[in-house]
């Protein structure tokens, strides 16, 4: 029978069906962070039961960490206690755990793939939605709760029913200053945030087959953001080519063997799906959010649009423009900015950092805006500096701070002040994400260049015709 | 035993007629600092409940004294976001047992089956005649059988039939979760981990 991708991976890792119950479903590799672990540790000590596999789990510090003198003790309080807990709970248990101040600490979803923790084929999960950014390998890879943790730590398993399936495909050749970030964007302002729910995606066509590994993840870490369980990418040659050679990928014969079964992780030519749809790439501009939910977007040099051609009720589309203070029919280039924010799961990897440098490069930063440049790993913070970017930055008068989660989600001190705007290369912008009563516009790190370097929400398309 | 028993409810319920209500107002994020599961109720909504001061909102529903119970009833798509579990246990901890929406996120959802809040899905219909009888008369009780999987509203008889798999039907009314299931197959789990190609 003719089985998608998805299904390949799935049946692969399933350890017993349950009649008119989930499967059981084996979970290759676990990550773990300070914030969603505490309470499963306690479980495991509350039920006296041990980790199964402590060598499948892997522990990194972000959600909360500061961005800067992270060589001084963690100032708040609590912060430090969840730190702590981290350290205490990987270390009675014989976890790897990268803790702040180790050379592998960094985000979750940018350090996996970056030690080769992430592989095609694999089931992986961890304590934070954006998990699915490791399906851009070409692995089922979603978000769980902290119950699933204390179930995967202590049995390596999780139950959960087998989502159906979608196609996303895209084709076409995307137009100049247009990123994963803007591909994934627009996606999501078609399906809308509950679009996906229920599904599990493979995204297909030529417009990610020529995407760098950082623009697949990119793509997929943004699935959940339509509703979906998960998003992945059928591994190929810029796959197996990013994976080779990691420190925690496999070696020598193990390795053969690793790559005889990435090379049958493809969806059957006449397989198929639950729901299917297709895009065209040559029609995305760059994007931007105007609203309280990543649904909420539009070509930049586009205007906010009527409630009426909105799907979904008036009083909560109205709710959400009051919150930004926007209004329907407004133009969103030439709206304020008081912060820009690059980093997140989502976009702080190297090729995110070298598109906003591209961009800034010879100019300034605007005075009436404070820029938060964050790196996901320490990796990242070593290109950045090898590569020159650094040097490029500071000329424009920007400073680099160092790896962690950040203001995407306002843990730590990075919170942007209520009823300031933000341009956030980060995945969501709910209210108060971003610190209490911010205002936050997704957009990709060009529009977010675009935005540090004028002072107002700019299409990167007018200052990219100039440099060329 | 891992949560209360679940099998039919009888109350009055909190109406939140609001679309796509995410887990970052469920919870905020700066709210998850705690290591042990204590006391997220008082963060519900927090800055939808209270204003920067910390005093109440007045115009917000929990805040207003004529709506109580333990049901909850949102818009669509409830529960969109993150996986914290937290907001499932920041709904529990505030005394709901149940929440009711014409759609629910998957991660929102699941980890309020693991936790013993049950979430209950009814058409956009039925939906819309709960916040229209809530809105009639506040102290409208709401049933949730979920032996027999229906909800019904008491006063008009009006009631729905609900989805829930078997398998999580029986854990809730019995109060299992998925780790004493998981810990009773651990042998056939070791024996499955050792042919896996990675």
């Amino acid at each position: 029978m003719s089985t998608t991708l998805f299904d390949k991976v799935w049946d692969a890792h399933v350890v017993r069906k349950i009649e008119g119950g989930p499967d059981v479903l084996f979970i290759d590799r676990h990550l773990i962070h300070e914030v969603t672990s505490p309470v499963a540790f306690l479980g495991l000590k509350s039920r006296g039961i041990g980790v199964l596999y402590p060598n499948r789990t892997f522990a990194t510090a972000d959600h909360n960490t500061p961005t800067i003198n992270q060589h001084l003790p963690v100032a708040d309080p609590l912060s430090a206690n969840q730190l702590n807990a981290l350290e205490s709970n990987s270390k009675e248990y014989g976890i790897s755990h990268w803790g702040l101040g180790h050379q592998k600490n960094g985000i979750v979803h940018v350090v996996g793939p970056e030690y080769g923790i992430t592989q095609p084929g694999a089931t992986i999960v961890c304590g934070d939605s954006h998990t699915s950014t490791h399906g851009a390998f070409g692995a089922i890879a979603f978000g769980i709760g902290t119950s699933e943790v204390e179930m995967v730590l202590s049995t390596q398993c999780i139950m959960q029913p087998k989502p159906k399936k979608m196609r996303i495909n895209v084709n076409g050749k995307l137009g100049v200053g247009v990123t994963p970030k803007d591909v994934a964007l627009f996606i999501i302002s078609k399906l809308t945030t509950s679009g996906a729910t229920g599904y599990f995606v493979e995204y297909a066509g030529d417009v990610f087959e020529n995407m760098t590994m950082e623009g697949r993840m990119t793509v997929c870490n943004l699935s959940i953001e339509m509703g979906a369980r998960g998003g992945m990418i059928a591994p190929d040659e810029t796959t197996i080519n990013y994976v080779k050679g990691r420190e925690f990928s496999p070696k020598g014969e193990a390795w053969d063997k690793a790559l005889a079964y990435y090379k049958t992780l493809k969806t059957d030519e006449d397989a198929v799906f639950d729901k299917e749809l297709t895009f065209d790439g040559s029609t995305i501009e760059p994007m931007i959010t105007y609203g309280t939910n990543p649904g909420m977007g539009m070509g930049i040099s586009q205007d906010i649009p009527d409630a009426e051609h909105v799907e979904g009720g008036a009083a909560t589309y109205e709710k959400s423009l009051n919150y930004m203070g926007f209004s329907e029919g407004d133009h969103m280039i030439g709206k304020p900015v008081d912060f820009v924010f690059v980093g997140s799961c989502t976009n702080g990897r190297i090729e995110d950092f070298r598109a906003f440098t591209s961009l800034v490069k010879g100019k300034h930063k605007a005075d009436n805006v404070t820029a938060w440049l964050v790196p996901g790993s320490h990796i990242v913070e070593a290109q950045i500096k090898e590569e020159g970017l650094l040097d490029i930055l500071t000329e424009a008068g920007f400073v680099l701070r160092q790896p962690g989660c950040s203001a995407c989600l306002a843990m730590n001190d990075d919170k942007v002040p209520a009823g300031k705007y933000a341009v956030s290369t980060s995945n969501r912008n709910f209210e108060g994400r971003q610190g209490p009563g911010s205002r936050t516009m997704l957009a990709s790190p060009l529009v977010a260049a675009a935005a540090a370097v004028t002072g107002v929400v700019t299409d990167p398309r007018t200052l990219i015709e100039e440099l060329v | 035993m891992a949560y209360d028993k679940f099998t039919v409810l009888q109350s009055t319920a909190v109406p939140l007629p609001i679309e796509n209500v995410d887990t970052d107002q469920l919870i905020p994020a700066r709210f998850l600092k705690a290591t042990e599961r204590v006391g997220f109720g008082d963060n519900l909504f927090r800055d939808w409940r209270y204003n920067p001061d910390n005093t109440p909102k007045k115009d917000f529903v929990l805040n207003n004294p004529i709506y109580s119970g333990k049901i909850l009833v949102g818009g669509k798509n409830f529960g969109s976001g993150s996986s914290r579990e937290h907001a499932a246990w920041a709904v529990y901890d505030y005394g709901f047992r149940a929440v009711v929406s014409s759609f629910f996120a998957d991660i929102f959802k699941n980890n309020c089956l693991n936790i013993g809040v049950l979430p209950v899905q009814v058409s956009p219909e039925f939906a819309d005649k709960v916040f229209a009888a809530i809105h009639a008369d506040p102290k409208t009780e709401l049933e949730i059988n979920l032996p027999a999987q229906t909800i019904t509203l008491i006063a008009t008889g009006e009631s729905e039939k609900f989805d829930i798999s078997p398998y999580k039907k029986d854990n809730m009314i019995n109060g299992f979760d998925d780790i004493d299931y998981l810990q009773s197959i651990k042998g056939e789990i070791e024996e499955f981990a050792a042919q896996l190609p990675l």
